[in-house]
């Protein structure tokens, strides 16, 4: 295959993503002798701080500073890439709100194809680049074929490739600035604004008992508050529960949530999604309940009960206050 | 203000299994219901509510075949002032881009202020928007969450990022947007109002309508093609406990003290 | 007799022939009273139309029943018993306030026939009629003062406290029974001090009392106390007569029309609208009630009516756990509106969407058709009807909570609200025991007997239960059957009480196709939603019959027997679901059910029968999320805690999950049990091997 590859860096405050030091495995996967170029669009010494320190795990860092660049305009960057990018490059982008934003305009600029949520890549047989992908919610998975003569942007799911984390590579460090130029986009950004926190800060808890739909109605909450309280955590759970609004948006354990570390993971009645699970960082001891043997999230548990959520919870509260 | 929205009839997965047939081609089809994309209805219902605001329509397209009008016909019980379908044999086959391109060559018979799409369907590719955009050169903003018209040449979009958070951009129109989950509380649809359109007339375009041909939006035009559907090795999975409820609780109680689960 | 004193019909005031404003007074009141009411009969005018004079000998029983013996109010013992008395003064007064009005410029005047020994006893009665009036009027007063009962409280959010107004009508009544009495009384005390032979005046009543205080006054006393207690009485009868339209009081008038309108089919629900046919319903512009107008008239009389007694509000099962619901104040908020639309004097004001002007939409949605209040309401107002105009209104705009519209969108989809595919509906058939048979009518298999199950019982895991106990017991007794299979839908009773009404009909028009296709001449369900539309919303079909129906043919036939109770610690009580009870009057059969069980102890919760206290609702209703203090569920727990029972038997699918909900969270569980009728009779039946 002789198309370049870049790796798109994604970074926060100075600091690179996890998702950078995933993207390099997913590139090896296509191409084992591949010399991936990770480029980093940021401004100012943001933009160093973060090239440098990807330069320990890539063969070569493009950077591009550009003063529009303080937040992550996706319509901006799409522009500077377009100036950067060789005819027919694979870019791996992360599969994260970033990159749902930049990514798919971005394979039409380039005039390339595009394969969106990748979970796994089987290699690349000449210019057919085999992926894995899952549809209808993570049931069921496919093999995607995409045509990569013409170039390809894929953009990875987060999580499912190792994070490179040897920092043997002593990249070279290739200011890109000037090249990507600059650009003018019809889109403005204006600020954050922070989802409200509430009275219980999950991210900073060690025990969290989480909910998902399994939980059937408001009501039930309290069981799972009772149990929480057993053990000495907080209840936190997964995104249907925050849409029926039986619980703050505080409380959420996913990627448009929270992501948490805890030592201990209890999943009541949730079916395990990667939307979900993505926010569940640190290697916890996840313990599953659910009353769906077949639930994906009894894949990724450490421990599983094939219960419903709605009785086993009292009887495990109980037990534990008999144990204390 | 015009707006165009682009719909998907997807099948109804959340209460149902969802099985792959015996060649693994395809999904098991057969006791499926369809109904829109849940993001697409979202956008409908913005749409119309901002119509209903400061004037203008609400169209909604999709690229399918004609079951896929019973889709249109929904959302314009919904309140959508009309619908166009966008059905060809020669479109089986296309991948993300051709069905973009298809839907471009639509819009571009029109004039809209706005165009909107859900954030995602059922394939989770959350591509056309992006697609869209990038071909008619208008901006774009996905995953939002919240918007508010500031005035004739430009919108005030929120779109929900990582953390909960909310990213607020300032936006020119036209422009293109994808919706998420949660932007509003749409409204129900019963059967009444589906009876009230149902001789509606609605449009159907083919690829000539459009100015396309077979080849430039169909099955030899597409890079990205699913090859089939499979259910993983499943790995080694959780530890499965045994016993009878109490006995399990029990089980687990002792084992989440030793994990530090109890404090 | 001769007068003592100068008659009314006489006498001067300040120079003016006291007759000219004895004539006067009863020509403007009646002539204001007149007015009024043609003004508060125009918005039943424009209202929409309500058949309601069809059976009228059943009407007229009902008048008698319910007007004439006020057969409700003893169901509040207290105040029914005062209203009683105060219902009958009234009507045997009614005759002496027509006399006394004449009298007052017609000296002599007597009712025809009145004037022999009728009359005598009339006199004596009207007499004692006047004081236990006049007496209970004060002891309603101080209980309304002082004793203040929980009913009549009025919640901050609709607005001032109604004591006063309560005090002051009872002022008015006291009033007129004093005066009355007092000009009786005055004529009586100056003839006893001619020493001339006086009227008899019975003992121990007001005119009586007030002779005796009255004895000692001379005429230049009497005189005056007699003619003004004349025209006291006079002005404050036909101010009465004019304030009546105008408040809670009104009923005095309505409410014999009210009875006589009442609406005479249980468990039923009006259509769309009266008139149109099902097939003609698309034609229709809007359905529903979105402007006031769209009541009908028997709605809008109900309005008129309510007495403001609270007693449906206290027996509201969504009111008592703090829902945004008390059925009371949606109809004096509906009351008030009407007054203030369309007012006695002023102009009628321009029409406006009702939801949000006068009613909440949570207030719509809360409402479990229980029931219970137009059970209470001792005239007979009808709550359900309007709560499901409301709702169609709601849904034909589109406006319905999410918590509704994705079992909507399953009903619509799947033909029942969990969204399970049909094809699992037989599934729990699979789990039964060897050699019980459950055969789905097609063309190989048919069965005079259908076995409809509805969805809860076909998808609820807990639910399913049921089934397999029904199914094992047709088999265990021999009874042959056969199911719909997927051809059966979810019967829709809850969609039409939800206002959904199309979709309700597309779910009518299968089942019954399926129905009269399966060849069934009887059909047995344990749901009594699925029995209640079946019979009530359903036509041309066989008749539905509740599983209790059937268990207790087959005690009779002694086809079937039970093993006693052992346990003697199991206290069992009987719960009675909305819609067996209430809406269908099968109170006895299930608890005949239950005492056949040889050693069986029953006790009955206080509320029981037709006040017996819903488990918080069945069909949609089990995804609607309500703001409430508590569940139902909960309190009908606690209900049967306090009987003294320990094992809660229901015939109810939904009384089934919501009561043993309630038991779970009210921390209850392994202290009470629940448990189906048909668990119960498979637990003690007596199999032979």
């Amino acid at each position: 295959m002789s198309s370049q590859i870049f790796a798109y860096i994604e970074h926060h405050g100075g600091a690179a993503d996890d998702s950078a030091l995933e993207l390099i495995n997913s590139a090896k996967k296509i191409d084992p002798e591949a010399k991936v170029t990770a480029i980093v669009p940021g401004s100012g010494s943001e933009a160093d701080s973060v090239a440098q320190e990807v330069a320990a795990t890539y063969p070569e860092v493009w950077k591009i500073d550009n003063s529009e660049l303080s937040y992550p305009n996706a319509e901006i960057i799409r522009g500077l890439l377009l100036n950067v990018l060789p005819k027919d490059s694979v870019l791996l982008v992360p599969h994260d709100t970033l990159g749902m934003d930049l990514a798919p305009g971005l394979s039409i600029k380039i005039d390339s194809s595009y394969v969106a949520d990748v979970v796994d890549i089987e290699g690349a047989d000449g210019d057919t680049l085999k992926t894995v992908r899952q549809e209808f919610g993570g049931q069921v998975h496919s093999h995607v074929n995409c045509d990569i003569s013409e170039g390809a942007i894929i953009t990875i799911r987060p999580g499912v490739f190792q994070a490179d984390e040897s920092k043997s590579a002593s990249g070279e460090v290739v200011d890109k600035s000037s090249e990507a130029g600059s650009v003018e986009a019809k889109r403005k950004f204006l600020e954050v604004e922070e989802a409200e926190v509430g009275e219980v800060d999950i991210t900073k808890e060690d025990v969290l008992v989480s909910i998902g739909r399994g939980i059937g109605e408001e009501d039930n909450i309290e069981v799972a508050e009772e149990l929480a309280e057993a053990m000495g955590g907080v209840v936190s759970c997964s995104r249907p529960v925050v849409d029926a609004k039986w619980m703050e948006k505080g409380r959420q354990v996913g990627t448009s949530g929270k992501t948490v570390k805890p030592k201990v993971y209890l999943a009541m009645g949730i079916s395990g999604s990667f939307q979900h699970m993505g926010g569940v960082k640190g290697n916890p001891y996840i313990v599953a309940v659910n009353n769906n043997p077949k639930a994906p999230i009894f894949q990724i548990a450490d421990l599983g009960v094939e219960e419903d959520m709605l009785e086993f919870a009292p009887e495990l509260t109980e037990k534990i206050k008999e144990m204390k | 203000m015009d707006i165009l929205v682009c719909v998907k009839r997807v099948p109804d997965t959340s209460e149902n299994e969802i099985e792959i047939n015996s060649e693994g081609t395809d999904i098991e089809r057969e006791d499926l219901v369809y109904s829109v994309n849940e993001w697409d209805n979202y956008a409908v219902e913005e749409a119309i509510q901002i119509r209903d605001r400061v004037g203008g329509s609400v169209t909604v397209v999709t690229v399918g075949d004609e079951d896929s009008e019973e889709v249109l016909r929904r959302e314009m019980a919904m309140g959508a002032d009309q619908g166009i379908l966008i059905s060809d044999d020669a479109i089986e086959g296309c991948d993300g881009k051709g069905s973009a391109k298809t839907l471009k060559a639509e819009i571009e018979k029109g004039k809209y202020d706005l165009i909107m799409t859900g954030a995602q369907a059922d394939e989770g590719y959350a591509q056309v928007g992006g697609m869209i955009a990038a071909m008619l050169d208008m901006p774009y903003a996905s995953l939002v969450n919240y918007l508010e018209i500031l005035d004739d040449n430009k919108l005030k979009v929120g779109r929900e990022i990582e953390g909960g958070n909310t990213e607020m951009n300032e936006i020119s129109i036209p422009c293109v947007l994808s919706i998420q989950t949660g932007i509003n509380e749409p409204r129900y649809v019963g059967i009444r109002g589906i009876r009230k359109v149902a001789n509606v007339e609605i449009p159907t375009h083919g690829l000539s309508d459009l100015g396309l041909s077979g080849d430039d939006v169909g099955e030899k035009a597409a890079k990205v093609k699913r090859v089939d559907y499979f259910v993983p090795e499943t790995g080694e999975g959780a530890e499965m406990l045994e016993g009878d409820t109490e006995e399990k609780a029990e089980k687990l109680a002792e084992i989440l003290k030793s994990k530090g689960g109890i404090k | 007799m001769e007068h003592v004193l100068i008659s009314p019909a006489n006498a001067t005031i300040l120079g003016i022939p006291a007759w000219i404003l004895a004539v006067l007074i009863p020509v403007v009141g009646i002539g204001a009273f007149a007015y009024i009411i043609a003004r508060r009969l125009i918005p039943l005018a424009k209202a929409e139309s309500d058949p309601r004079f069809d059976r009228i000998p059943l009407r007229i029983k009902n008048v008698l029943k319910f007007w004439l013996a006020q057969y409700k109010q003893p169901r509040y013992m207290l105040a029914g018993v005062l209203h009683i008395v105060i219902f009958i003064g009234f009507l045997i007064l009614s005759v002496r306030s027509i006399s006394l009005v004449i009298v007052g410029f017609n000296e002599g005047f007597v009712m025809p026939g009145l004037s022999g020994a009728l009359g005598d006893v009339y006199n004596f009665l009207k007499d004692y009629a006047a004081t236990l009036v006049f007496l209970a009027c004060i002891v309603a007063a101080v209980r309304r003062i002082f004793f203040k009962p929980e009913r009549y409280k009025v919640p901050p959010e609709y607005g001032e406290d109604h004591t006063a107004e309560a005090v002051f009508v009872l002022g008015l009544i006291g009033a007129l029974m004093v005066f009355e009495s007092l000009f009786e009384a005055s004529h009586v005390a100056a003839q006893l001090q001619e020493g001339m032979q006086a009227e008899f005046l019975p003992p121990l009543t007001l005119a009586w009392f007030f002779s005796k205080i009255l004895g000692g006054a001379s005429t230049a006393v009497l005189q005056p106390i007699h003619t003004s207690s004349y025209f006291l009485h006079d002005l404050i009868f036909f101010f009465f007569l004019c304030y009546l339209p105008f408040g809670k009081h009104f009923h005095v008038i309505t409410s014999i029309f009210n009875v006589l309108f009442m609406k005479l089919d249980r468990g039923t629900i009006k259509p769309v609208r009266h008139g149109v046919s099902e097939e003609e319903l698309d034609n229709l512009e809007s359905f529903g009630v979105k402007y006031f107008e769209e009541f009908t008239w028997k709605n809008m009389l109900d309005f008129y009516t309510c007495v403001d007694c609270g007693r449906c509000s206290d027996n509201c099962p969504a009111n008592a756990v703090g829902r945004p619901l008390s059925p009371r104040f949606l109809t004096l908020k509906s009351r008030d509106y009407m007054f203030e639309r369309f007012p006695v004097l002023g102009d009628i004001q321009p029409k406006e969407p009702v939801v949000g002007k006068v009613f909440s939409e949570d207030e719509i949605w809360a409402c479990t058709t229980c029931g219970a209040c137009e059970e209470e309401c001792p005239v007979l107002n009808e709550y359900i009807n309007k709560i499901v105009d409301l709702r169609r209104g709601l849904i034909e705009e589109g406006n319905v909570p999410q918590s509704l519209q994705k079992p909507l969108g399953a009903l619509e989809k799947r033909g029942n609200p969990y969204g399970m595919m049909e094809k699992k509906k037989l599934d729990w058939s699979k789990d039964l025991p060897e050699g019980t048979e459950v055969k789905v009518l097609d063309k190989n298999n048919s069965s005079d007997t259908l076995y409809f199950m509805d969805s809860a019982t076909a998808f609820d895991e807990r639910l399913q239960e049921i089934a397999k106990a029904t199914t094992t017991l047709f088999n265990n007794l021999g009874t042959d059957f056969g199911v719909l299979g997927k051809a059966e839908k979810d019967s829709g009773h809850e969609v039409k009480r939800f206002g959904e009404e199309m979709l309700f009909q597309t779910l009518k028009e299968q089942n019954t196709e399926a129905i009269n296709n399966s060849g069934v001449s009887n059909i047995i369900t344990t749901d009594p939603h699925a029995y209640n539309a079946l019979n009530k919303d359903y036509s041309g079909i066989p008749q539905a019959e509740h599983i209790s129906q059937y268990l207790l043919r087959q005690i009779r036939n002694n086809q079937l027997k039970f093993n006693p109770v052992t346990d003697s610690e199991l206290v069992f009580t009987y719960h009675d679901p909305c819609y067996l009870g209430r809406h269908n009057l099968l109170y006895d059969v299930p608890r005949e059910v239950m005492d056949s069980i040889p050693g069986l102890n029953r006790v009955e919760m206080d509320r029981c029968r037709d006040s017996s206290f819903c488990c918080g609702g069945g069909g949609l209703m089990l995804f609607y999320e309500s703001e409430e203090d508590m569940r139902m569920g909960q309190k009908r727990a606690q209900m049967a805690a306090e009987a003294g029972a320990n094992v809660i038997v229901v015939a109810c699918p939904y009384c089934l999950v919501n009561l043993e909900d309630g038991v779970k969270t009210s921390g209850m569980e392994g202290q009470i049990q629940v448990m189906d009728l048909t668990e119960l009779v498979l637990q003690y039946m007596y199999v032979s091997s």
